[in-house]
């Protein structure tokens, strides 16, 4: 068992569609320029370095992890929009990715991150941090309660804004899975006068990172609400591979 | 026509960029007080097996010049080559150890450093075994999807030389930059493995 080829395979990832994410080289979007590599990716597949991954539980969490806008409050909340963002973590065959690990960060209301490389002219909030996260539930859903990012300027083209985003780190259930990503908002004209996003070659997959405006989950004098769902790479199924072992 | 096959497209990847330490490392990036210890930090539990050692080394771009916003991510079997977490059917693997670390590197001088065990040797999808090895993820501002390498140990020639992934990379000229040499701190082994993004012996990443 320990060494048998066959129960390694089963469960190995779809290969990745690298014509669907954005390309290494991206020269509107400076930093890549010298951040590229130029040699062809080796073609590496699964091997059960990639298969596995960390497990995180739920236990780890605090209470405040999904609540930006009360887990770094110091005198009262952050200025802002309050929105919930929520949605589901699925892989390429739309089965729900539970147990997943979502890290989010993101500018404040003016579009200010609290980092000490910022140099835009926005104010700090005091009660605003800026980080979260959670652990989707058995059906893949997560969600968190946050303040609407602002856009904001950044050192690319002479002058360059980004559009309001927020960043997402996930974890599934492989290592292979892992993926960085952003979220945009709908109806942002300024999503498609960026260089990050435009470095997306299609404008379907683009749209995948645009978060719709979900009025049916507002909640009434209180918070707006934005779906997004995340898809991570599917896995090969082990029927087949079940089959020829005879069970 | 034929049946569609309805599959969903994986979410496509954007840059983690300049202030992704304060998702993943906030208490790096002084913002104390959400998460009570950066993940991935951790020491080491002293319970873990194996021999303690350390991977260092620093991130360069096609320049020459040392990154200094980057994120590393290693991943790694324990020291009977078996992986802790999730999707291991081989056996159950070191209780104490996570096999998964986290570290940015330093603002001012590029370096990371991580302190963990000398991995065993787990067997490659035909069963032959591969050279013990560390698994790098690295993302930054600039990087557009992260990069997916590894480090195979510079004292471990003979298991390097029979390494079924080494042994695929057709430009052998490349094979040394996933080679992190060892030396001596104290008494216990210290890897170096510079990761090079681009330029004069780049470093080989996978398409995993
Ligand atoms: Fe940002």
């Amino acid at each position: 068992m320990r060494n048998d080829p066959t129960s390694q395979q089963g469960g190995s990832f779809y290969q990745r569609d690298r014509s669907w994410h954005p390309p290494a080289f991206t020269p509107d979007y400076k930093t890549s320029v010298l951040r590229s590599p130029k040699y062809a990716l080796l073609s590496l597949g699964n091997t059960v370095s990639e298969m596995t991954g960390p497990v995180f539980g739920h236990d780890m969490l605090g209470p405040l992890d999904n609540d930006l806008i009360r887990n770094h409050a110091q005198t009262g909340d952050p200025i802002g929009p309050r929105i919930i963002v929520h949605g589901r973590v699925l892989d390429e065959d739309a089965r729900p990715v539970r147990g997943a690990l979502l890290e989010f960060w993101q500018a404040n209301a003016g579009g200010r991150y609290r980092h000490k490389k910022e140099s835009y002219l926005a104010a700090i909030d005091p009660n605003f941090g800026g980080c979260g996260r959670t652990i989707t539930d058995d059906e893949g859903r997560y969600w968190f309660r946050t303040i609407k990012p602002g856009p904001y300027p950044w050192p690319n083209g002479v002058n360059d804004w980004r559009p309001a985003h927020i960043h997402f780190s996930v974890f599934g259930h492989a290592f292979a899975q892992r993926l960085i990503t952003q979220m945009y908002f709908e109806g942002d004209p300024m999503i498609w006068q960026c260089p990050i996003v435009m470095g997306i070659p299609s404008r379907e997959a683009v749209e995948q990172l645009v978060a719709a405006l979900d009025r049916e989950n507002t909640l009434p004098m209180d918070t707006m609400a934005y779906k997004f769902d995340i898809v991570l790479r599917g896995r090969r199924s082990t029927l087949f591979e079940n089959r020829m072992e005879g069970n | 026509m034929v049946q569609p096959l309805r599959r969903l497209k994986e979410s496509p990847s954007q840059t983690a960029g300049p202030y992704v330490h304060i998702g993943a490392t906030p208490n790096f990036a002084d913002i104390a007080g959400v998460f009570p210890h950066d993940l991935g930090s951790q020491p080491l539990d002293a319970a873990v097996k194996g021999e303690r050692i350390v991977v260092t080394g620093r991130v360069f771009d096609g320049s020459g010049t040392p990154v200094k916003d980057a994120l590393i991510e290693i991943w790694q079997a324990d020291a009977e080559g078996l992986y802790p977490g999730q999707g291991e059917k081989r056996g159950e693997a070191d209780p104490h150890f996570p096999g998964w670390f986290r570290q940015p590197v330093d603002g001012a001088t590029g370096v990371y450093r991580f302190e963990t065990i000398k991995p065993g040797s787990a067997p490659y999808f035909d069963g032959r075994p591969m050279a013990p090895h560390i698994t790098f993820w690295i993302v930054a501002r600039g990087i557009n999807i992260g990069l997916h390498t590894r480090l195979y140990f510079g004292d471990e020639d003979e298991a390097n030389a029979a390494d079924p992934v080494l042994a695929r990379i057709e430009h052998r000229v490349r094979v040394p930059t996933l080679i992190a040499e060892r030396s001596e701190e104290n008494g216990q082994s210290v890897y170096t493995f510079d990761i090079r993004l681009q330029g004069e012996n780049e470093t080989v990443f996978f398409d995993i």
